[in-house]
């Protein structure tokens, strides 16, 4: 037999918060998917909207690429506004 | 307007209270016997949390006509002696809810039934003249909401699954038809309240009937044909299962009487 | 890159607590001993719904009932995110549950023991889960990231369970001679298989010291369960119920509890198989997998049926 396919699950915790991965589970189709994140992972009122996704369907960054992915923004501090040296008394800047 | 209307029989108020009551928690114990035994765990957590939904809507039920009862008889009564001192005679639930679980497809279909008949129902019943019952039923709604929702897609995967799965749908709906009859008519207690703290049982009939014929058509499943139909579960004449379940259910508060758990 | 390369940056990450992630380079035994440590706990977690699942229809009141329920589709629901936890480490959950029902992979033996009275609900919450929180608050940081996540939501979830568990027996220990007489006699059965659940003496645990430099265990099975029998002798004299052991003292030099020898024997012996309910869990667990099959079976065939919809 062949075995229910695995969803993760991304639940928005309140209004005007992003969607966050909190786990997966398996299920036939999208809609149990979708049941099935509500009774597993909203029990305790976690949660206001759910997406779920087949875990098959989500393309990830190589672990090993991740230096040549990540750290060259390392070195670009001036990209932060901590970089800037400006007066005291500058105001609301 | 007032909270509870003066001119209607409080016991028919306490016994129309109770058939509600008794018929979640009855509904909802059976369903609690699939706890840890689901065909998967999603389903086990699924089937659980509709337990607990009809666990908690039995307790609201059970602790309005228990406060009743107390003002009635001016002898402090608690839920708890409404759910565990009475007997199968006074219970008032609907036949369909003590029927035993049998396989997945049964349990579905029991829910399905019981779910939708709720719905229908529940939804009457918010714009009753008893603020109380009003108040449980709109919050109970919500919940019978999903459940039908649930049941329905369950009696479709199962329907317009695979042959096995079809057979065993439609065996389970051929069981469980003859006791959904009972649903559709009025208990005394019903008729004297109808309209005004209850509902009109048999306006919600053809709603249900509607319901379960669109589920059923996506499910590729057929209505059973024109059968005798069971009742006396609201006037407290039961199948055999109610008395196993009330001796399992009522064990401890029977064996040691009086005591705080 | 090349595997000694690979190592050394594993052993660094461990070292400087950073987590490892599912696609992260790892030793195969690291990967070996997560799978058999997690789907073990996640098995613990499902036959233990079994012994509680028990009591459900037969629980003294109605308030005592939906919280009981609600323990118990916690479990369910821990089973379920650490078998997910286990299989972003290449297992699916049918080998898994496979493993478990075939018998060759174990579960936490203390479920091998029966549920006899409604005391024995808030015993299990108390020592059981009690046991368990001691075992699973210090994994809530194991090197492992999809472990350490499931862990901090089980534990989250599960800081009611005890407190439920100590409630029922504080009810019983207030109430009648015969309730707290039940209490007792509940403690008296529960004790030992709750000291057992750390697992072997730190001298014959053959996995801890490999576990502890991974960091997935943080402390060893001999601290940990010391620090239970601290914590419990007070949680004792408060319900006013005895610790069935007569060498339970406390030692001033060590600023502990001394207590007595576990029986190993029947540690071993519950392990190997013939604890009293064994079989009977096993069996439940066999029979709700095999009555589920055809409805999974269905599931997946109307979710193919489906799928030909929407592609047409």
């Amino acid at each position: 037999m062949n075995n229910e396919p695995l969803w993760e699950v991304f639940i928005r915790s309140k209004q005007g918060l992003d969607h966050k991965h909190v786990g997966s589970l398996h299920a036939a189709d999208a809609q149990t998917a979708i049941e099935n994140a509500r009774d597993v992972y909203t029990r305790r009122m976690e949660g206001v909207s759910i997406w779920v996704v087949e875990s098959k369907y989500i393309h990830a960054t190589n672990p090993d690429e991740s230096e040549s992915l990540f750290d060259p923004a390392n070195d670009k501090v001036y990209r932060h506004p901590t970089f800037y040296d400006l007066p005291d008394e500058l105001k609301y800047m | 307007m007032e909270s509870k209307p003066t001119n209607i029989d409080k016991n028919n108020l306490v016994n129309f209270t109770l058939f509600l009551a008794d018929s979640s928690l009855i509904m909802g114990h059976r369903l609690s016997e699939w706890t840890g035994h689901g065909p998967m765990l999603e389903q086990d957590i699924a089937i659980t949390n509709l337990a607990l939904d009809l666990i908690g809507q039995a307790r609201n039920f059970y602790q309005y006509a228990a406060e009743l009862i107390t003002n009635q008889k001016d002898k402090k009564i608690t839920e708890d002696d409404l759910a565990y001192l009475r007997d199968a005679h006074e219970f008032k639930n609907l036949l369909i809810t003590e029927l035993p679980n049998g396989d997945w497809a049964k349990t579905i279909g029991k829910v399905f039934f019981f779910s939708t008949w709720q719905f229908y129902f529940y939804q009457k019943l918010i714009y009753s003249s008893d603020k109380q019952l009003a108040a449980i039923a709109e919050k109970s709604l919500k919940e019978v909401t999903y459940h039908v929702k649930w049941s329905s897609d369950w009696v479709i995967r199962l329907g317009d699954g695979t042959e096995e799965s079809k057979k065993r749908m439609e065996k389970a709906i051929e069981d469980l038809w003859p006791y959904t009859g009972e649903m559709f008519v009025p208990a005394d207690f019903e008729i004297d309240l109808e309209n005004s703290v209850s509902i009109n049982v048999s306006v919600i009939k053809s709603d249900w009937m509607e319901k379960v014929k669109s589920v059923f058509q996506e499910a590729t499943l057929s209505l059973p044909t024109e059968t005798w139909m069971q009742s006396g579960g609201k006037n407290g004449v039961h199948t055999e299962h109610l008395g196993f379940i009330l001796a399992e259910m009522q064990f401890m508060q029977r064996a040691y009487p009086g005591l705080e758990w | 890159m090349d595997e000694p390369k690979e190592l050394e940056k594993f052993d660094d990450k461990i070292e400087q607590e950073i987590r490892i992630e599912p696609k992260d380079w790892m030793p195969d035994d690291y990967r070996k001993m997560l799978i058999r440590q997690i789907s073990q706990h996640a098995h613990s977690e499902i036959v233990g719904m079994l012994p509680e699942a028990n009591w459900i229809t037969r629980a003294p009141s109605l308030r005592r009932k939906a919280t009981l329920l609600a323990k118990v589709q916690d479990e369910a629901g821990h089973g379920l995110y650490l078998y997910c936890a286990a299989e972003t480490l290449n297992i699916s959950r049918e080998e898994m549950v496979d493993q478990l029902l075939s018998s060759r992979a174990k579960y936490s033996s203390i479920f091998n023991y029966p549920t006899l009275s409604w005391a024995d609900m808030g015993t299990i919450g108390w020592l059981v889960d009690g046991a368990a929180i001691m075992n699973q608050v210090p994994l809530c940081r194991a090197s492992y990231g999809p472990y350490a996540r499931a862990m901090t939501r089980i534990c989250k979830e599960e800081s009611f369970h005890q407190r439920q568990g100590y409630e029922i027996l504080l009810t019983l220990c207030r109430g009648s001679k015969e309730q707290k007489a039940m209490a007792q006699d509940s403690l008296n059965r529960w004790w030992w298989p709750s000291l057992m659940m750390f697992g072997p003496n730190d001298d014959a645990s053959p996995h801890t010291a490999q576990s502890m430099k991974w960091k997935i265990k943080r402390f060893s099975n001999d601290e940990l369960r010391q620090k239970f029998v601290d914590v419990c002798k007070e949680q004792a004299d408060i319900l006013g119920i005895t610790i069935p052991d007569p060498n339970l003292k406390w030692n001033e030099e060590r600023g502990h509890y001394d207590f007595g020898e576990i029986n190993w024997d029947e540690f071993w012996n519950v392990i190997k198989g013939n604890g009293p309910c064994n079989k009977e869990r096993l069996q439940a667990r066999i029979e709700a997998h095999e009555n589920g099959a055809w409805v999974r079976e269905a599931a997946l065939a109307h979710a193919e049926k489906k799928k030909v919809l929407v592609n047409y």
